[in-house]
């Protein structure tokens, strides 16, 4: 099929739903709000302005594009698949947060807006959008649970640094969902003043396709610099999927070419036969959470259930409802990865290529030291590195404490 | 006529507005839940808003979110509220009672087999916060075919032009949010609830009550002068996490129920 007919990119509808999923699910004081933004969206993306200023932030404030780095080691390690990491781990703040940050703020300054929030897991959105409300001059509160600020203090540390007003969500578990929360809160109670800058493919339409066209640009470059190195397409790809942004950036553009088998790694906690994990579609049924129809993770009563993560940043009960859909379709291939093999992943990561991962990207390296082995050498696999494993100095340490313990 | 309908006819002729009582169900615990429920008609509530406890109540201020979490504590669900409003039923057949919550319990529990449980459990209406009229088809108009008033929200942000797309399968009632924000946060001044009435009486002939930051006698009062309707939730809620005890929280809630109805069947004589 060649890439002017599309099978998969047609989504979102005009109501927002890709298929069964997405959606408007939010109160009626949001919705003038969030008609409105649709509105604003609309025109901003076909107005050449407004992708000329966001391509030149992309260029020389975030540094795109990223690399596409053949991973030489990882390859002669695995004995398999010729990989390469997509190292959005080099733009600016350190993940592919960045990329969709500053489209959206470029989207609030059109709009007026004077103050922008955010929820935060890890810290990486946080930081993102801190930086760019420091860059452009606005008031900028960061929602991030208790949990989550106590495993990740060198990202509160730096929003503050930015400038920001880290507020401390202490309802629920103190993470991710938690923030969220807080943050439509906030939203709700003003309303004419706040831009929302949602982090990932999910909440109400038009959030999860406007998140997504920002990060699309890690799918577009990846697919020239293949053709530029390889002179094909790659065969497979492989990204982490909290909430699904870096996921979702990186297989969009691909989702026409069917000859590329495209998995999507969800975290699985201890387990999900223990029900500590936060693997949405893998161990969760369809409800409505957050302003969008999705796979949650929820009792038998509709009530959601906190997710379990070792990293932060994918420690949700949801995902974005774009990957619902294609997982329904069959598209994309939606699977999971434990802490431990993700730790494991992370080690291995870092003695072969000197690379140090986000623990959020140590799950997809645990799916490609899985997989790799048994593809031929002429199978091209694309890895997303989101980010950088900065942050996760104190867990990884704690974690290594741990095991010395057990061992003794 | 639906109970709702037949409620606000008979104030109408009375000349007052009615108080519209929110507790959320099983909050703190099934019995003293239903014991509280049981008392508010006496009380003097004459629209019982009956809240379906959930674990992300976004639209909710802290003590609503308490509630919420108290509740599920203490193992609260969708069939058991649905049991809740069967007991109350059993002795009061004329008090509309409104569920009041979020989508996502009522999508788990299956939209078919909700609405036809809860018609037939004594339930005059529901209020969905998340599901706003582009969501229509889901629940508001299956709910309505079945017979039950699908009550909206309204607020300070919907305007002119978009007023008509959300009293649109509005019925029952119209919930004006008096502030932009979430429930228990500050009142709205009488000057803009009396502008917003009248902006909403330009696109509709149902009732319309007032929530949101209503807590005093007094503030009932004003706004009875003004709609058919006075909302108030997070400060009857506040007796209950105040209370050292179930009796407590009985007396507490019921007590301020008659306070607040005393303010509010004073307000248009004086």
């Amino acid at each position: 099929m060649s890439q002017t007919e599309t099978q998969y990119r047609n989504g979102p509808d005009v109501r927002g739903m890709f298929g069964a999923f997405g959606g408007r699910y939010v109160a009626e004081t949001l919705m003038p709000l969030i008609l409105d933004l649709n509105r604003e969206y609309e025109i901003a993306k076909q107005d050449p302005a407004f992708l000329k200023e966001l391509a030149y932030f992309q260029r020389d404030y975030v540094g795109r594009p990223s690399p596409l780095y053949f991973a030489e080691r990882l390859t002669e390690h695995c004995g398999g698949a010729k990989i390469y990491l997509k190292r959005e781990e080099l733009n600016h703040t350190g993940a592919h947060k960045i990329n969709n940050c500053i489209g959206q703020i470029l989207l609030a300054r059109r709009m007026g807006k004077k103050r922008i929030i955010a929820e935060t897991g890890a810290g990486m959105h946080g930081v993102a959008t801190a930086t760019v409300a420091a860059r452009f001059g606005l008031e900028c509160v960061i929602y991030m649970g208790t949990t989550d600020i106590e495993r990740q203090q060198a990202n509160v540390f730096r929003m503050k640094l930015l400038g920001a007003t880290v507020i401390p969500v202490v309802a629920g578990t103190g993470t991710l969902k938690d923030a969220m929360n807080e943050a439509l809160r906030d939203w709700v109670t003003n309303v004419d003043s706040t831009f929302y800058l949602i982090g990932t493919v999910a909440g109400p339409h038009p959030y999860p396709a406007m998140v997504r066209d920002f990060q699309a640009v890690i799918g577009k470059e990846t697919r020239e610099q293949m053709q530029a190195q390889e002179g094909r397409l790659p065969d497979s790809l492989v990204a982490c999927i909290g909430g699904g942004s870096n996921a979702m950036g990186l297989f969009h553009p691909f989702l026409d070419d069917t000859s590329v088998r495209i998995i999507g790694v969800e975290a699985a906690g201890h387990g999900i036969e223990t029900g500590k994990h936060a693997a949405s579609l893998n161990g969760g049924v369809p409800g409505v959470l957050h302003g969008n129809r999705t796979f949650l993770l929820q009792d038998n009563d509709g009530q959601i259930i906190d997710a379990h993560s070792i990293s932060a940043g994918l420690d949700y009960p949801g995902i974005g409802p774009e990957h619902a859909w294609l997982h329904d379709i069959g598209r994309v291939e939606y699977t999971s990865v434990t802490d431990d093999e993700a730790l494991t992943a992370f080690h291995q990561c870092c003695r072969l290529e000197g690379i140090i991962p986000a623990l959020e990207t140590a799950h997809a390296l645990a799916e490609v030291f899985k997989r790799a082995p048994t593809l031929p050498k002429d199978h091209l696999m694309v890895v997303n590195l989101s980010g950088r494993g900065d942050k996760d100095m104190q867990t990884v340490m704690h974690h290594m404490d741990l095991s010395k313990q057990e061992k003794h | 006529m639906s109970r709702l309908q037949t409620r606000f006819a008979d104030l109408k002729e009375q000349n007052r507005a009615a108080l519209v009582t929110f507790i959320t169900a099983g909050d703190p615990a099934y019995d003293t839940s239903l014991a509280i429920l049981k008392g508010l008609p006496k009380a003097g509530a004459d629209v019982i808003e009956l809240g379906m406890p959930f674990t992300d109540p976004m639209a909710d201020g802290p003590a609503i979110q308490l509630a919420n979490i108290r509740a599920l504590d203490a193992k609260q669900n969708l069939a058991k509220t649905l049991q809740m409003v069967r007991e109350f039923r059993v002795e009061d057949t004329t008090t509309p009672l409104v569920l009041m919550g979020y989508y996502n319990p009522i999508h788990n529990y299956g939209v078919e087999r909700f609405i036809a449980e809860a018609r037939e459990s004594g339930v005059d209406g529901l209020i969905v916060v998340d599901l706003p009229p582009e969501h229509n088809n889901e629940l508001c108009d299956p709910a309505q075919e079945a017979g039950l008033d699908f009550i909206r929200l309204t607020t300070p942000t919907t305007d002119d032009n978009r007023l008509p797309t959300v009293l649109n399968g509005s019925s029952g009632f119209v919930y004006y949010v008096s502030v932009a924000g979430v429930t228990g946060a500050g009142a709205a001044t009488i000057e803009h609830v009396k502008e917003a009435v009248t902006r909403l009486r330009r696109h509709t002939d149902l009732p319309i009550s007032i929530g949101f930051g209503i807590r005093t006698p007094d503030q009932a009062a004003a706004i009875a002068r003004v709609a058919e309707g006075v909302v108030v939730g997070s400060a009857l809620i506040d007796q209950i996490a105040n209370a050292q005890s179930a009796d407590q929280a009985v007396s507490g809630v019921l007590k301020l129920c008659a306070e607040l109805s005393e303010g509010v069947r004073k307000a248009r004589v004086s």
